[in-house]
């Protein structure tokens, strides 16, 4: 604790709004002025995509795609997440099942999950378990792995140490090997969640009517509304970036922070 | 030696590691032989790299000798035991613990109140009371070294591994620790296993140091130290122990100015 600069330590750091903040209004008056000098009259500026939001709020339709995205997401990770931490720590504990399984997730992970719709669309027709299926496809091995390689790289003197008290089976596994590899497991969760956040936006383009990538795909196709395309796109960002920080503060939590470098 | 009272019984014991080119082994250890009674407090020194951790690891159950005969406490070692506790030299604290949490781990089958008064008891010991709910990456190497001294004399087993425990620690507190280590050796009359490379310390501590070699190792010479304790480090028979262990090793202590003549 006291080998941190005070500044660092501060609960808030005013640096943290106000730097952003500055690349924000500078990118902003870039974007303003480069659509004047260009003349574009599709291309939307900033205060259109602005009004853009505003529009879709009335509409009532912000809020519902976002929750239709929100909504799928929640059960493709979510399913990801059950199946996909205690199959990565399986395969990292049992040599035998790794070898047996590890091929099998390493050949299905480079394929990318758009490449999975045509399938999803057959299996599941047009409804919301095609995207909750592409979803769970993109988070679950980059989830498995991460619990796989957590466990494997373990630091052998701590299953010593709970070896030599007499720690063994699934209490070994709650109170040792769970809470070892618990940091690189967050750290999988976040790109897993990364990748989810994408391939939702994917899915609804083509399998589903609605969702905040239905809304771009839709305003392209009826009347080129420009405005609200950039308006969907600055609504799947934002809502990244606050996904993003959900899981980085879960990687703040005490019995995870050792594992996250110098914090 | 009475047979009976031996707790530690290792004969022509090999040991080696396959070594990165396939039909070339690193040999470790070579024909080791020793014995240790119950109660003895034996420390075991050598170079660098030398074994001492291996032997100690095949002693504990974590690695399996190549060949020979390790018997501890009369049967052949299977695999580490709740009854003989490793202090490992490469810190095994859990960070994802608190202090107080890691030295009550291997204490989950007592009641809570005796749980929390013991680890209570050897926080104190360790003198890291007001520490008891810091996390190990807000301490200090030395504190970490102490919290896992602790953990290890809390489970109060019968035997002890300790694998230079007090290496990361300060002159002064390590001083304090010894004393501590002895006292509640001579208070429980638990058998001791303790390598160091400080043969200051060894001569300090031990009934009995065993010296070893260089790599591939063997045991060169026991050097019993049979002076009463609490240790006077000015007296004959501890300097004359002392230069015999230098001298097995190869350094003259007084030449080489390693330590300073009294
Ligand atoms: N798992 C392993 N695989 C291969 N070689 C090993 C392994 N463990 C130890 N060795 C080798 O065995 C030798 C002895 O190692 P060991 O850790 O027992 O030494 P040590 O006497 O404890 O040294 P130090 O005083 O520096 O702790 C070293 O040369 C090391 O490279
Ligand atoms: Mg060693």
């Amino acid at each position: 604790m006291s080998e941190q600069q005070p500044g660092k330590t501060a609960w808030f750091d005013w640096r943290a709004v106000a730097l952003p903040a500055a690349t924000a209004v500078v990118l902003l008056a870039a974007w303003h002025f480069g659509v004047v000098a260009s003349g574009s009259d599709l291309f939307p500026k900033p205060h259109e995509v602005l009004a853009g939001i505003v529009e879709l709020l009335q509409r009532g339709l912000l809020l519902k795609y976002v929750v239709a995205s929100l909504f799928r997401v929640t059960w493709g990770f979510g399913l990801a997440v059950l199946i996909g931490v205690p199959l990565g720590l399986l395969l990292g504990w049992f040599r035998p099942a790794f070898l047996a399984i590890n091929p099998l997730i390493q050949a299905l992970r480079p394929i990318s999950p758009i490449a999975w719709i045509p399938v999803a669309i057959l299996w599941f027709g047009i409804a919301d378990t095609a995207p909750v299926f592409l979803i769970f496809l993109a988070s679950v091995f980059p989830i498995t792995t991460s619990s796989m390689a957590a466990v494997q790289n373990m630091q052998l003197v701590y299953l010593r140490a709970a070896q030599n008290f007499g720690v063994r089976g699934l209490p070994l596994f709650r109170r040792v090997i769970f809470p070892a590899a618990l940091p690189q497991i967050l750290t999988g969760l976040r790109i897993a969640l990364g990748v989810a956040w994408l391939v939702v936006v994917a899915a609804e383009m083509i399998a589903v009517n609605s969702g905040l990538g239905y809304l771009i795909i839709d305003a392209r196709n009826a009347g080129k509304r420009y405005d609200l395309v950039v308006a969907g796109m600055v609504m799947i960002g934002l809502i990244g970036l606050v996904l993003d920080g959900l899981v980085r503060r879960l990687e703040r939590c005490d019995e995870v922070r050792w594992g996250h470098g110098r914090n | 030696m009475a047979a009976t009272d031996v707790v530690v019984d290792v004969r022509d014991t090999w040991m080696s590691f396959a070594g990165n080119r396939p039909g070339e082994p690193i040999h470790v250890l070579e024909r080791i032989g020793f014995q240790v009674r119950h109660g003895e407090f034996v420390c075991i020194v050598g170079p660098s790299g030398c074994g001492k951790s291996t032997l100690l690891n095949v002693l504990g159950g974590f690695i399996e000798e190549t060949r020979g005969s390790v018997l501890v406490e009369g049967a052949p070692v299977k695999g580490p035991d709740p009854g003989r506790i490793f202090v490992f030299q490469e810190n095994g604290v859990f960070p994802w613990l608190t202090v107080e949490q890691n030295v009550g781990f291997g204490l989950w089958q007592r009641p809570a109140a005796e749980r929390a008064e013991r680890v209570a008891h050897y926080v104190r010991m360790v003198g890291l009371n007001g520490f008891e709910r810091a996390y190990p990456r807000e301490l200090s190497g030395g504190m970490r070294q102490r919290v896992e001294i602790a953990r290890a004399l809390a489970a109060e087993a019968r035997m002890l591994f300790m694998d230079e425990p007090f290496g990361a620690l300060d002159f002064l507190t390590r001083l304090k620790m010894r004393a501590d280590l002895v006292r509640i050796w001579q208070a429980e009359r638990k058998t001791i296993l303790f390598v160091t490379h400080d043969i200051e310390e060894a001569v300090q501590l031990a009934d009995r140091v065993l010296v070893m070699t260089r790599r591939p190792a063997t045991i060169q010479a026991e050097v019993t130290v049979d002076l009463p304790r609490p240790r006077d480090l000015d007296a004959r028979g501890y300097l004359d122990c002392r230069d015999r262990i230098f001298a097995l090793m190869g350094m003259d202590a007084h030449q080489s100015g390693v330590v300073v003549s009294r």
